[in-house]
């Protein structure tokens, strides 16, 4: 297994220079000169030329990219202008608050989504099975931004269950009470589009796998009911359903975004869209290939886990 | 083309999809016509005006512009760019997926690795990416949200190109002098092109979404032109105070992409031929029981009497009657062989005890079971999974497909035991070892932590029928299992079979088309066509003289060692299908003997000699036959 981590690991290489090269490219579409919009129109003339030799800008293309990536690798994302302070520090800072919001997001939609996706098999055309669909549809076709708004109308400003917006209050104590009040809604929005996804396609796992002989073997045997769902059937579905939850926490990753403007969720998100309007330029680049490159690292986790499930995978 | 539109049809949900589509882009075409307001008038003095006031149905925003007007306007607009980036993205994507999929090699490679490139970014990530570089706007965010979704067409049409690009109208074009982008165009093309229709309708509505939703971050559609993402941004702030401005857009936003999922998934549903066939419905835990009489009472006092059982399979509005009054019945220690063609009913008729047929679509609608003095049909679920197992196995056919492939065969083993025994999982995991040893594993200990699939068949197969003991039951009922394997390991199975009932004194239900194999297992055998039973008799008398001439037929299937001057004999014809059974003999068709009364009404099944039985007019006479 551990040979097997670590091919995947090596394997992670080229696609993590991939997603560097794309969004150098997307970034050297900037129309007019990079210096000055990076430095925005008010730079002084030294600062400009400064930047220029800094970042090669002077130079090639191809040269340009690896005096980038040479500074990456080295932990040098470039300062952000509008916050005056290293690209790095400021996505640290603000990243440990997207992973909590869209972990916890992902958790939920995991566990939501795949109960969903095997009741609604189990029960498929009974009451549970057309409740669940409708519900999914319904969860799959609203936007998450416009489902928080809701939200913070009906729960917080209604019932006053939750606090409105943010992620801790101003004043007072930081514990993981308060912190479970403020996470509750915006980790549940978050949660409801991949949900459905993820419950649909448990479903059609689960009836593919449901049709199998060796779940009749397993009622010839005499097992349970439930354990012929939960246990047999579940765990041959899981080798198709885990590689959507891969692609499914790339969904939440980034659509963190939204929620976190809807609650004033200090995130990475909200970092990015304040970036990107200011055009605070190496900001949102640092940005972006952090968040990216976390996402490699958790695909590559998803392999490892479709492995441990299934022996057939060559490790 | 019109078969689909009905089966849409039939699809309600869809349909109503379909209408409300309909509504909005009709609304959405005409609203330059419609006599509102004009949308980005402010009046300040008037804003935030509610819902149904005077000159503004829908109320005012934060600038007192009318909501009805905006929304209209917004609508129009949030469709245009929702379906102008579906379509930008699925010409881009659907041309470099074909050209990829069409040249192939070294082009194929690079272009989907850069496709897998940008398939590693989380999605919205991207797009925010690309409005960053080029700066927020309505179009730049309509390339960020198509440019996106390129990789999506270019890999899905891909495969479709892959497939068509090796078929022989394309090697045809190509010989006939064609060049390779006129076969793109003329060949191609038109057989991808339904492809990437459906796939654009089921995307269209992320698009929408997705537009919407770099609009709400302020990046799309700028001030005063408003989509409904933007409307939605900008009524944020004051989402407390006046909620109306928020849910009026968002309610729009829902509706849209609700009505085109439901369209999308009706679409999908029309064209997938496996939910026409009602495939895709999942088998309930125990066979249906829907009998239509009295249950009939057992005819003998055997372990197990099968009296005038009957299975059907419904499907939409036909019925497959795969088995048409069965009686059976099998003692203590007795093999009993079924033999028939496929197709015969013989397995519905096995998995009809233990109520394992799939159900939907099978249903047991007559007869009954009797078991050790109780009805099988129709007993309550948890009764028939008590005896399941424990009183009564099964060994399946394929050892492949029947053991679950995600378990050590040690696991599948103590679960056997376990589901019926409360034992330690040490106790458990030692009688494992005893069972693969009864069943002659080799190094049984280390055979328990396989998987099925580092197994051989025969060594699969095994494994099934050392967890068919593992409760040490009364009845055993082998449906084809040796039919997978090769001959050698068909008779090392058989004999494991044989000693083990010689040992357990087992009964044994042996289902089977080979005669050879019930010749070597079988105390008695049951011959089965079209679902009913046409003769019945001990194994050693009906092979030495079949009275019916499908036996007879049956047994000249069987090729014998070193006779190979007889031809071997094909059976001529096929068996009936059993939705339409003939009236009579169902093999008349194929029977060389047929007369007119064969056909004219049912036909018992007679005794002739002791113990024998058939079910035909003219019954063959005994002959002793040189096999």
């Amino acid at each position: 297994m551990t040979g097997y981590i670590l091919k995947r690991l090596v394997s992670a290489i080229p696609v993590l220079l991939g997603i560097s090269v794309i969004v150098f490219l997307i970034m050297a579409m900037i129309p007019g000169d990079p210096a000055t919009a990076i430095l925005g129109s008010y730079a002084t003339p030294e600062n400009v030329e400064k930047l220029n030799r800094d970042l090669g800008l002077d130079q090639g293309l191809v040269a340009r990219y690896f005096i980038w990536l040479g500074n990456m690798l080295q932990g040098d994302f470039g300062r952000s202008f509008a916050l005056n302070r290293p690209v790095l520090d400021e996505v640290l800072d603000r990243f440990g608050a997207t992973l909590i919001l869209a972990g916890t997001s992902f958790v939920l939609c995991s566990l939501l989504g795949i109960a969903a996706g095997v009741i609604s098999a189990a029960r498929q055309y009974g009451v549970a099975d057309k409740a669940i669909t409708f519900v999914v549809l319904l969860g799959i076709s609203i936007p998450s931004f416009f489902l928080g708004m809701m939200m913070i109308l009906v729960f917080a400003v209604q019932l006053r269950w939750f606090p409105v917006s943010g992620m801790w209050p101003i004043y007072g104590d930081r514990n993981l009470g308060v912190l479970l009040e403020h996470l509750a809604m915006p980790a549940f929005a978050l949660s409801v589009v991949a949900t459905g996804v993820i419950a649909r396609l448990a479903r059609s796992a689960m009836l593919e796998v449901l049709r199998q002989d060796f779940i009749r073997t397993a009622r010839a045997k005499g097992v349970r009911e439930r354990q012929v769902i939960w246990r047999h059937a579940l765990r041959a579905a899981m080798v198709s359903i885990i590689p959507i939850l891969g692609i499914q926490a790339g969904f939440v990753l980034s659509g963190a975004v939204y929620i976190e403007m809807v609650f004033q969720w200090p995130g990475v998100g909200r970092m990015l869209v304040d970036a990107i309007l200011k055009r605070d330029i190496l900001l949102v680049q640092g940005g972006v290939v952090f968040i990216a490159a976390c996402y490699v690292i958790f695909n590559i986790m998803v392999d490892v886990a479709q492995a441990l499930l299934d022996p057939r995978i060559k490790t | 083309m019109m078969a689909f539109f009905r089966l849409l049809a039939r699809n309600r949900l869809a349909l109503a999809g379909l209408v409300v589509i309909g509504i909005v882009v009709v609304l959405a075409l005409i609203t330059p016509l419609l006599p509102l307001a004009d949308p980005d008038v402010t009046d300040t003095p008037n804003r935030f005006q509610p819902m149904f006031s005077a000159g503004a149905l829908l109320g005012t925003d934060h600038l007192g512009r009318d909501l009805l007007s905006r929304l209209m306007w917004g609508t129009r607009l949030s469709l245009a760019m929702g379906f102008a980036a579906a379509v930008i993205a699925a010409v881009l994507g659907s041309a470099i997926g074909i050209i990829a999929g069409f040249y192939g090699g070294r082009t194929d490679n690079v272009i989907m690795r850069g496709v897998d490139m940008l398939m590693a970014f989380p999605y919205i990530l991207l797009a925010l990416a690309i409005v960053a570089a080029l700066g927020p706007g309505l179009m730049n965010a309509l390339i960020a949200v198509a440019a996106v979704n390129v990789p999506f067409f270019a890999r899905n049409i891909r495969g479709i190109t892959v497939g068509i690009a090796h078929k022989e109208f394309v090697d045809a074009a190509r010989l006939a002098g064609m060049r390779n982008r006129e076969i793109i165009l003329a060949e191609v093309l038109p057989n991808v092109l339904p492809v990437i229709v459906i796939a654009m309708s089921t995307t269209v509505g992320w698009m929408i979404l997705e537009t919407a939703g770099l609009s709400f971050l302020g990046l799309g559609s700028q001030p005063p032109q408003a989509d409904l993402g933007s409307m939605l941004g900008e009524a944020r702030s004051a989402l407390i105070t006046n909620p109306h401005t928020s849910i009026v857009p968002g309610a729009m936003i829902l509706v849209i992409v609700m009505g085109i999922n439901l369209l999308g998934d009706g679409v999908r549903d029309a064209l997938d031929p496996r939910l026409k066939s009602g495939a895709l419905s999942r088998p309930m835990p125990a066979t249906t029981v829907d009998r239509d009489g009295p249950a009939p009472a057992a005819r003998t006092d055997s372990l197990l009497d099968i009296a005038d059982l009957r299975t059907e399979f419904r499907v939409r509005n036909r019925v497959y009657k795969a088995v048409g009054g069965v009686d059976l019945h099998v003692e203590k220690g007795e093999c009993l062989g079924i033999i028939g063609e496929s197709g015969s009913g013989k397995s519905v008729t096995a998995l009809s005890v233990m109520g394992l047929v799939a159900s939907p679509p099978g249903v047991i609608t007559g007869g009954a079971v009797h078991f050790d003095g109780q009805d099988l049909v129709g007993a309550r679920y948890e009764v028939l999974r008590s005896l399941r197992g424990r009183r009564v196995a099964y060994i399946f056919q394929d050892p492949q497909a029947t053991l679950h492939p995600l378990y050590k065969a040690g696991d599948q083993l103590i679960e056997a035991i376990r589901t019926h025994e409360d034992v330690s999982r040490e106790a458990a995991h030692r009688r494992a070892i005893s069972l693969l040893k009864s069943v002659r594993i080799p190094n049984a200990e280390s055979r328990m932590e396989s998987y099925p699939y580092e197994m051989s068949g025969g060594m699969r197969q095994r494994v099934g029928i050392a967890m068919a003991l593992a409760n040490d039951p009364d009845v055993i009922i082998a449906d084809e299992p040796t039919t997978a394997l090769d001959v050698t390991v068909q008779a090392q199975i058989l004999s494991v079979l044989s000693d083990l009932r010689r040992e357990r004194g087992l009964a044994i239900i042996f289902i089977t088309h080979d005669f050879g194999v019930v010749g070597q297992l079988c105390d008695r055998v049951a011959v089965m066509y079209a679902g009913r039973i046409v003769e019945e008799g001990p194994t050693a008398a009906v092979l030495r003289s079949p009275q019916h001439p499908y036996t007879s037929r049956l047994i000249d299937c069987v090729p014998t060692l070193g006779g190979g001057q007889r031809r071997l004999a094909a059976i001529p014809g096929l068996p009936p299908v059993v939705d339409r059974l003939p009236h009579g003999c169902a093999f008349a068709d194929r029977c060389d003997k047929a007369q007119a009364e064969c056909r004219a009404g049912s036909i018992a099944l007679a005794p002739t000699e002791p113990a024998r039985k058939v079910r035909c007019l003219f019954p063959e006479v005994a002959k002793e036959r040189s096999a």
